[in-house]
This record gives C-alpha cells, structure tokens and sequence, in this order.
C-alpha cells in the first residue's frame, strides 16, 4: 500500500519533470528567436541583445532550462514583458478569481450531479428519464463558449437583463463578494460539467440498485427510499470521486474561453491576453500551474479511490 | 506490401460486412438519423454556402450593427459586413480544421497505441508516459502554448488539436489490443511466422475498428469545440476572413445592440457540435447495445 502510493507519487513527479520540459521547449527552444517574435522586427539590435539576456537565451540549452527550472522552483518567476506587474504577484491574483470560480462551479455542480444521477436511476427510462438525458445529450455536446454565450444573450443583455454581462471585479479582490457578476460564468461551467457527472452518477447508481445486497434490502420490505439513501447511494459514489476530478481538470481547461467571454479576471483570461501579447513568462508559469493541477488533482483522487475501495489496495500492489 | 494491399486484407469480407452492419444498426436511432440530417445540413451551408451568399461577406456595404431588413437578413455587424453572407462563409474553415484535426488525431493515436501494446515492456512504457505529459495538459491551453510562439497558422492548429487527442485515442487502442494479442490466434499467427506488421494489420486492428469509429466521432465532436473556442479567443483564422467562431469575438461589444452576428454562428457550431455527437452516441449504442456511460474528454 505504502509502497504503491510511493510509486505513484514518483510517476506523477515525472510527468512534471516531462510537462516542465514541453513547456520550456514549447516557449523556448522553438525555431526562431523569442526576441525577434516578441519584439518584431523593428527592434534595435540592442534591444534584441538587451531582451535576449533577460530570457536567458545567451545561453546553452540545457544551461537555460536548468536556470528556468531552478527559478520556478524557488519561486522567482522573472517579469511580465508587457506589464511591470510580477509574474508571481498575477499568479496569485488571478490565480485566486479563477479558483473562486472553479470552487463555487464544483461546489454547485458535484450534488447536483448526484442528485439528478441518482433521481434518474431511480426513474430509469420513465419520460422525465428520457427528457433529461436528451437535453443533456445535447448540452455535452457544446462548446462551453456556446453555452455560455446563449446565457449571456437570454439573461445578460438581450431577453431578460437580469445579470451583469461582463463581470467587472477589481483584479486581486474577493470575487465572492461579487456574486451578481460570478452568476453568469458560473451558471455556463456548471451546465457544462453536470451532464458528464450525471451520466456518470447514473450509472454507478442502476449498477448498485440491480446488486444482490440492494434486493436483499427491498425483500426485507425496506421502502424503496431508505434502501436508497442508506445502502445504494454511499456505495454509488465511488465513480463520482473519479469523475470530480476530471470535472476539476475540466474546468481548468473550461475557464480559458469563460473568463474571456466574461471578461473574469482570473488565469484564463490572462493567459490569453499573455499569448496574444507574446509575453513568454507569463505563458509560461501559467501552463505550468495548471498543468500541475491536472497531476495533484490525478494524484488525490487515485489515492482517495484507493482509500474508499479496499479491495484495490491489493490489486495495484 | 503495399499500403493498399493491407486495407485491402483488413477490410476482408467478415469484417466489413460487421462494421456496415453497425451502422445501419445504427440508423435505427432517431437520434442518429436527426444527427445525419443535421450534419448534412451544416456541411451544405459550409460548402454551398459561399456560392449562393447574396454579398461579398467582406464589403462594408451598409451601417454598423443593422437590424435584420430585406436586403440583409440578418442584419450587419461591427463594421457593416453582411451577417447572413459572413456566415455562408464562415464555416469551410472549422469545417476542413475540424475534419483533418479529428482524422489525424485518431489516426496518430492508433498507432501509438497499437504499438504500444504490440511493442510491450519498456517501448510500451515510455510511450504511455510520454501521453501523460501531454494528457496533463487541458487541450486549449496545449494549443495555446504553442501557438504563443509560433503565432496563429492554421495548419498549425489542426496537428496540435490533433495531437491533443493522441493521448485518450492511444489509451483506448491500447486496451483493447493488449487485450487481443494474448488471444490464440494471434498466438498461432506468431508460431506460423508472420511477420508483426501482417499480424498487426489482419489480426489486430479488425478489432479496434469498431470501437475507432466511435472515438473518432467523439473526437470530432471536441475538435469543433476546440477549434471554434480557438477562433472564438481570437487566435484562429485572422480577419477580415469570415468565420464561425471570429464572428464571436469581433461583434462582442454590439451584443447588446445586435444579437443576430452573435447568435447566427453559434448556433451554426452548436448544431454542427450536436449533430456529430449525436451520431457518435447512436453508433456507440450500437456497438454495446447500451448506453456508453460517460466518456473522458
């Protein structure tokens, strides 16, 4: 067991070390000088020179990357190139508006998506059944920008205007004191999310209620909602603790085209605006914290699953 | 062997006559036949669509953020181009992006998973930790990296949206392959003495046929997804070239003025989105007999 979670930290460890390579290849190393591309090609060749050092380019390859690996590691993340804010100091920042964002999403969408899951198997192939599962057919199938756009349009600005458009949070403020303009973004990743996590809800719980030990409950003339609340549904959850986790790394991903839509201040809008302005620290530190929440995140819910299912304590040995 | 040769073999008479079967199970679905009509009527519009578009789509022919009229039916936008024209337009780009980036990434990702499987031991885990490293990735932000440097070029695009998806592809093929190379036959085949590309290609991938049809489905599906999101930031194709997902983004500060640029080609992505995943799901139902719950983006 112990000897398992050792192994399966290292691995995660290594796909760090492969998504800081990619990255640090991807931003540097690429044919072509970074200097040239962020200045263009008006600059003076002293600020090519000047520019160049600050990148570290001056240097041998692997010298950079150890440089670049060695300052991340101690948290000296160099400056934005096209703003005299830290790079550290946005992370922070936005890095707080996006995960206030992430975390009321996941917090509405997980029982949400249990509730609806569990209600659907209960009332397996009835007409609500059906219906549900086509809208969510249908939703699973958007993109999260066309979601969101056609909240905007029914309750932002055109229909009803009855939320704020575009979500005016000062950078670096509590975004959950603002939750008129959190409403819109949040509501988009939430029916982005539920549909995946009702599917998956739903199935584990029709595996549960056609088990042996919940036909045993029924015969014993337990009512249906007891057997359910008190042995199908803690049993049903075990996919769901996988399934959040991939809902969590979803929305990491999901918050690019929000944030942007929403004009949020959070990691997503700025790391479009860093790419657009080629600003390659930023792009870079960026890429790497969200990469790296997509292996904590891995990491947490394996070691959770093991720790629910005993049995596959034994089994990965 | 030639190339031409291998499909020929592979696609002996047992195992297409199964996969045409599948299909047609398939149809019995109303979703599948509602997702076929919908995507027909995408592709039309995408490619017809250019040739019927009443105005050249990047004229300035009339004022800024009209409302709908009789000369333009979905009135104009930011700068006064033709909405209706623009979305005639707009959609070849996400269209042949989509396509390519969906058709390479299931292709690549077969592959990789194939060998994988075949190679076993160390090739078979560097190959699978090397898609970690990229799995770890949300898909836009991969594109994004690159693209940070390397600036917006649409062939670009299509191979790292194509790459994106090598990881999960690679994954299921993997599965399933390890799977069949323990079989007996793939056995005899070996004490026999075929060579592993003639195993590979006539024992092995027959089986991942079936289930690659669903996964190209879904992956073509999240490419019209990735590809207009693309667009939609701004990091697609360049203006004044009309489409889908620029539209978007050009005419976001009249939406409260004039929804129609907005709302006309998001609803052209979301029923293109809709349609193919409509028809992935029916041909995955087929396939099972049930429902495929919950798939992995």
């Amino acid at each position: 067991m112990v000897l398992w979670i050792l192994r399966r930290a290292l691995l995660s460890l290594l796909v760090l070390f492969g998504v800081s390579v990619l990255i640090f290849l991807a931003t540097q190393a690429l044919p072509g000088d970074p200097a040239v591309q962020i200045l263009g090609h008006t600059a003076t060749p002293e600020q090519l020179t000047e520019l160049r050092k600050q990148l570290g380019l001056d240097q041998s390859l692997v010298d950079q990357y150890v440089t670049w690996l060695g300052n991340v590691l101690t948290g000296s993340l160099g400056n934005s190139l096209t703003s005299p804010q830290s790079v550290s100091s946005l992370l922070i920042d936005r890095g707080l508006a996006s995960l206030a964002l992430v975390g009321a999403s996941a917090l509405i969408a997980i029982p949400l998506a249990v509730l609806l899951g569990s209600l659907g198997a209960m009332r397996r192939d009835r007409p609500s059944d059906h219906a549900t599962q086509g809208i969510f057919l249908v939703l699973t199938a958007l993109p999260e920008f066309v979601i969101g756009l056609g909240l905007l349009i029914l309750l932002g600005t055109t229909v009803f205007t009855v939320l704020p458009p575009v979500a005016l949070i000062p950078s670096g403020g509590a975004a959950f004191t603002h939750p008129r303009e959190l409403a819109l973004p949040v509501m988009t990743l939430v029916l982005a999310v539920v549909p995946y996590l009702t599917r998956l809800q739903r199935a584990a719980m029709i595996d549960v209620l056609e088990s042996d030990y919940v036909q045993m409950a029924r015969l014993k003339g337990l009512p249906e909602r007891t057997v359910v609340r008190r042995h199908a549904l803690r049993n049903s959850l075990v996919p769901v603790v996988q399934g959040s986790a991939l809902t969590l790394i979803y929305l990491t991903g999901g918050i690019v085209a929000i944030e942007y839509l929403f004009a949020y201040p959070g990691l997503g809008s700025a790391l479009t605006t860093a790419v657009a302005g080629r600003d390659l620290p930023v792009v870079q530190a960026i890429v790497l914290l969200l990469a790296s929440v997509y292996v904590v995140v891995n990491l947490v819910a394996d070691l959770l699953t093991v720790l629910l299912v005993p049995r596959l304590r034994t089994r990965r040995g | 062997m030639s190339t031409a040769e291998v499909i020929a073999e592979t696609r002996g008479p047992v195992a297409g006559r199964r996969r045409l079967r599948t299909l047609r199970r398939s149809l019995r679905y109303g979703r599948v036949r509602v997702g076929v009509v919908l995507l027909g009527l995408v592709v039309l519009v995408a490619l017809i669509g250019p040739l019927v578009a009443p105005h050249d789509p990047d004229a300035v022919i009339g004022l800024p953020a009209s409302a709908p009229s009789g000369q333009f039916p979905l009135g104009t936008d930011y700068l006064g181009h033709d909405v209706l024209s623009r979305v005639l337009w707009g959609g070849r780009s996400v269209l042949w992006m989509a396509f390519s980036a969906a058709t390479l990434g299931v292709a690549l990702g077969a592959a990789v998973g194939l060998l994988a499987a075949y190679a076993g031991s160390i090739a078979d885990d560097l190959l699978m930790r090397g898609m970690d490293v990229i799995l770890a990735f949300p898909q836009i932000v991969f594109v994004l990296l690159f693209v940070s440097l390397l600036g917006p070029k649409l062939g670009l695009i299509v191979v790292l949206v194509a790459v994106a998806w090598v990881p999960q592809v690679a994954r299921v093929v993997r599965g399933i392959t390890s799977d069949v190379v323990q079989r007996e036959y793939v056995e005899s085949a070996e004490l026999i003495g075929l060579s592993r590309w003639r195993i590979l290609t006539r024992e092995v991938l027959p089986n991942v046929t079936t289930p690659l049809m669903v996964e190209y489905g879904l992956r073509l599906t999240w490419s019209i997804a990735l590809i207009a999101a693309i667009s939609f930031l701004g990091f697609g194709i360049q203006p004044p070239n009309a489409d889908w997902g620029l539209m978007i983004n050009e005419n976001r500060n009249i939406l409260t003025l004039q929804p129609w640029p907005i709302l006309a080609p998001a609803v052209c992505i979301g029923v293109f989105a809709i349609a193919t995943n409509l028809i992935a799901e029916g041909i995955g139902r087929a396939i099972a007999g049930v429902d495929r719950e919950g798939a992995v983006r």
